[in-house]
């Protein structure tokens, strides 16, 4: 039986006060990327009780991803939009998820961006990073940003951080680490480096960071 | 004195796109930090660094 919105988040509302859930239920995120980053990212806010995802990627879901992304083996060819919303629907089925199959880039992503009040930018290459932040920053001022950078290798676990850089951007990870010279990723520093961005989310709509 | 990344620098009186040129950094993976706000990309070369500025250059690495 699948229980119904109000007892789903009456239960969430129990150990997470009724007016954070409140606003959690009532915000939208968007996750640039359903990657390392992005498919944790996404899963973590949708337990929490996220209302609304958008989940943008252009990929499909590849057996080079198995090692740290929250896809599983069955689901390999699938788009990881449609895989990642098949997901949330088993442990948060009132999430409203919308998918987007496209690459983001600077044009597209003033549109795709519009609603959301917060955006995980998820994205494996630096240029892409780097083009989500100061885009957003430039054209949504108002706009919460959610970024990392730096979580390849097995460089120790303590190095990954979350830094406040403006009032409105955020970024995790070691700020160094390059999966183009450590050579691969490992899931617990990927999931790590994405759990710092998920809380920092939450963190952000529970009031933590007041100016 | 600029302060850029921690580290004083003479850098007073260059915009942030002279300033880059001297360094290392691939402006492509980069966002420019300036006293709190981050600085337009399309305004690094009328944006001058000033005395007392606080600086911080973000150079994204690759991996997620």
């Amino acid at each position: 039986m699948i229980p119904t919105k109000e007892e789903l988040f009456n239960s969430l509302a129990a150990r997470h006060g009724v007016s954070l859930q409140k606003k959690l239920s009532e915000t939208t995120i968007a996750v640039c990327g359903l990657g390392g980053l992005g498919s944790n990212v996404a899963i973590s806010l949708a337990r929490s009780g996220i209302g609304r995802l958008l989940l943008i990627d252009f990929d499909k879901v590849d057996l080079s991803n198995i090692n740290r992304q929250q896809y599983s083996i069955s689901q390999l060819g699938m788009m990881k939009t449609e895989a990642m919303k098949d997901n949330i629907k088993c442990f948060a089925p009132y999430c409203e998820t919308e998918g987007y199959n496209v690459k983001l880039n600077e044009e597209n992503c003033i549109s795709l961006l519009r609603e959301a009040e917060i955006i995980c930018e998820c994205f494996d290459n630096p240029e892409c990073k780097a083009m989500l932040v100061n885009t957003v920053t430039e054209n949504y001022p108002d706009k919460y940003i959610v970024s990392a950078s730096g979580m390849s290798g097995l460089h120790s676990p303590n190095k990954i951080q979350t830094r406040k850089i403006t009032k409105r951007l955020y970024i995790c990870g070691d700020g160094e680490s390059d999966v183009s010279v450590d050579g691969t990723l490992f899931a617990p520093r990927v999931m790590l480096c994405a759990a710092h961005q998920a809380t920092t989310v939450l963190r952000i709509l529970a009031g933590e960071f007041s100016e | 004195m600029v302060k850029i990344n921690g580290r004083d620098e003479n850098a007073a009186g260059m915009t942030i796109e002279e300033y880059l040129k001297k360094t290392d950094y691939d402006p492509k993976r980069i966002a420019v930090e300036r006293n709190g706000e981050i600085v337009p990309k399309a305004t690094y070369n009328n944006v001058t660094l000033c005395d007392g500025d606080s600086v911080e250059i973000v150079s994204f690495v690759g991996g997620g």
